[in-house]
């Protein structure tokens, strides 16, 4: 059974059988349990390529969850605005004349066209090509032609503003959501927080600015929009697929590996954690079993050198015991990745049962000297992204992964998902890293598991269902 | 015709052919996958750069493309990380190469902006790019180099590659351009 929904079992077993009756056709899946049987570690290939089940994700999952739509950073001054995406829509993501963050559908409201045809700018008004509506950097429509003598006074401008979702900044990071009954975002990442807040902290442990380095990396994969969330949430054990990258010279140590952190941790006893949380977000990340020293790591770069070293010092001290914890990236449910190090922010859109378009942001510390933005911008562009070497062999494997979901044969055998299953700790192996998360030690599936576990949920709960399909909290 | 004007022409249909045959021959060594002989004809200091694109209005466009040294961009590199990226081939291991991608690389529209002790040239590129049984990419766009002679030949000093595309179309970008 999986650990995760000990106490959201019963919720969803309720869900489910109040949910039955209101089920009215054959395209209405039982997902938990169905299709997704984490109990016994089976995912249906269905869930990656059907139609059916593609569009009801987009009424069932994105709709209801907070998305991730830009970085503060990328809009600082007023009347900036860029342009995001949610799902399969675009979004102005934009802060107002009076500094007020708004996330605003990217559609007039009259006949849909696009408002906003540019990626970023500044304004303070959206005025749409196709018949002249005017719209304020508020999302308030403010100019009709013809009021008078086409509409005769008839229209109420104040109804048809652009159509706005909730905003909410955590720690520069904008997230939108539609649903009104989507809990806070706070509540709703849960036990991520502590894993989304190491993320946020400057390498010193402090909170502070992070600065998006300018450009959005977007570009499109022929796979299902879940098969990256799933890899960025937890698979150590897809490491071998990286053997090539590892045998060049990738990490701005100097060395050979991928990973910065390969030439620290060498020397240290840690454990490599998955970690879960009941609401089937995914974090990952290593536990250092003691406080150790640091490690030089850019010998060649005094000042990057200096920089990380003063930086790991003072987190040290301002952590504590805490500071054990070396995050190394996440998925926050449904769509978000995040990968510490290399600070990546970005999201799976989906575009279609076989497309993904992926949108990624690389950040640096808004006061490190320039030296170290230049060393990070230059490793997350050659680690990430189409033309990352770590990355494009992620693409290769998700490619193909997909494709094998997609035949008829092939999809009568379910994905096995059942690796560790039954071995997770719960708040394991230090307290403070959550009281209801769980953990396995290198390599597992319980992330997956807890993921899938959480889609499914949702998705057993149809469209104007008066049920919450969202657990946040378990029924204890 | 005036003799001077004559032998400027000749100079010039030369220094043509002569940036023609070198192109030529570049893409003879990317498109039968000699990636260390390619290697050989970037100059150390290269500068290698494909900026990404995004969507400006009029007025604007000198914000269309990301910066050189500063923002996100394709490829912001050198030698030595170009190296890395054929060494990653060459260990058979790389599986978005494995099995390797068959392209063609064609430019045109060659000109020869300026010849004084490095050329400056600039043409279109047209690369088309298969792989395995149906993976099929065209990467159309700008190319702007710096050429600095060496011996008969050139060396590559700085390549500009500007791709007509803002979402990238293709899953990555393992190829050289
Ligand atoms: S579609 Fe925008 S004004 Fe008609
Ligand atoms: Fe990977």
């Amino acid at each position: 059974m999986l650990p995760d929904s000990e106490g959201g079992n019963n919720i969803s077993l309720s869900i489910l059988s109040q949910g039955r009756g209101k089920m009215e056709n054959a395209a209405s899946q039982q997902y938990a349990r169905g299709l997704v049987d984490t109990d016994n570690g089976l995912i249906s290939r269905d869930i990656f390529v059907v139609d059916n089940i593609y569009r009801d994700e987009l009424e069932r999952i994105f709709p209801r969850s907070w998305l991730f739509v830009a970085h503060e950073s990328q809009i600082p001054e007023n009347g900036d605005y860029i342009l995001g995406r949610m799902a399969e829509e675009s979004v102005i993501v934009n802060r107002d004349r009076d500094g007020k963050l708004h996330v605003f559908l990217n559609n007039c409201r009259h006949r849909g066209m696009r408002v906003c045809r540019y990626d970023k700018g500044n304004t303070r008004k959206f005025m749409c090509p196709f018949h002249a509506w005017v719209f304020s950097d508020q999302g308030d429509l403010i100019g009709v032609p013809k009021l008078e003598t086409g509409y005769h006074n008839e229209l109420d401008k104040s109804e048809w503003g652009l159509i706005e979702a909730r905003v909410y900044s955590y720690r520069g990071f904008i997230f939108a959501c539609w649903d009104e009954e989507t809990p806070e975002l706070e509540e709703y990442l849960g036990d991520l927080r502590f894993y989304f807040d190491d993320y946020c902290e400057l390498p010193d442990g402090s909170y502070g600015d992070w600065e998006a380095f300018g450009g959005i990396f977007k570009w499109r994969v022929p796979c299902n929009w879940k098969f990256g969330a799933e890899n960025f949430g937890g698979d150590y054990y897809h490491n071998p697929s990286h053997a090539s990258v590892d045998q060049v010279i990738l990490s701005p140590a100097g060395v050979r590996g991928r990973h910065t952190y390969d030439a620290v941790t060498r020397e240290r006893e840690l454990w490599k954690l998955n970690v879960l949380t009941k609401e089937g977000h995914n974090a990952r990340g290593e536990l250092f079993k003691d406080i150790y020293e640091y490690v030089p790591t850019y010998r060649e770069m005094a000042v990057v050198e200096d920089y990380f070293r003063d930086c790991y010092r003072i987190r040290q001290k301002k952590l504590g015991d805490k500071s054990r914890w070396y995050g190394h990236g996440g998925t926050i449910f449904p769509n978000v990745s995040y990968s510490n190090g290399v600070q990546s922010m970005g999201s799976w859109h989906p575009s279609g049962p076989h497309e993904t378009e992926i949108w990624r942001i690389f950040l640096a510390p808004k006061d490190a000297p320039d030296e170290v933005k230049d060393v990070l911008r230059h490793y997350v562009i050659r680690y990430q992204g189409p033309s990352g070497l770590t990355e494009q062999d992620d693409m290769e494997n998700w490619g193909s992964a997909h494709e094998g979901a997609r035949g008829t044969i092939a999809r009568r055998h379910a994905y096995h998902y059942g690796m560790g299953l039954g071995h997770e700790q719960r708040s394991w192996p230090a307290e403070w890293l959550g009281g209801d998360i769980y953990a396995s030690e290198d390599v597992s599936e319980q992330n997956q598991r807890a993921y899938y576990a959480r889609w499914a949920r949702m998705m057993d709960v149809p469209p104007g269902s008066s049920r919450q399909p969202v657990l946040v909290k378990t029924a204890d | 015709m005036d003799t001077t004007l004559e032998r400027a022409l000749l100079d010039q249909l030369l220094l043509r052919q002569q940036v023609e045959q070198f192109y030529n021959a570049e893409a003879e060594l990317l498109d039968s996958r000699q990636f260390n002989a390619w290697l050989d004809l970037l100059a150390e200091d290269i500068r290698y750069w494909m900026p990404v694109t995004i969507n400006k209005e009029s007025g604007k466009w000198d914000e269309e493309r990301t910066r050189e040294g500063k923002d996100l961009n394709w490829f912001d590199e050198g030698k030595f990380e170009l190296e890395q990226r054929v060494r990653q081939i060459e260990t058979g291991l790389h599986w978005a190469e494995e099995p390797i991608s068959r392209t063609s690389h064609m430019f045109s529209n060659l000109q020869i902006m300026d010849n004084s002790c490095t050329l400056a040239t600039r043409c279109r590129f047209l690369i088309y790019r298969n792989r395995g049984e149906t993976e099929t990419d065209f990467f159309v766009g700008k190319r702007h180099d710096t050429l600095r002679r060496d011996g008969s030949g050139f060396k590559i000093a700085a390549r500009q590659i500007f791709l007509d595309q803002s979402v990238l179309l293709a899953k990555n970008l393992t190829l050289f351009f």
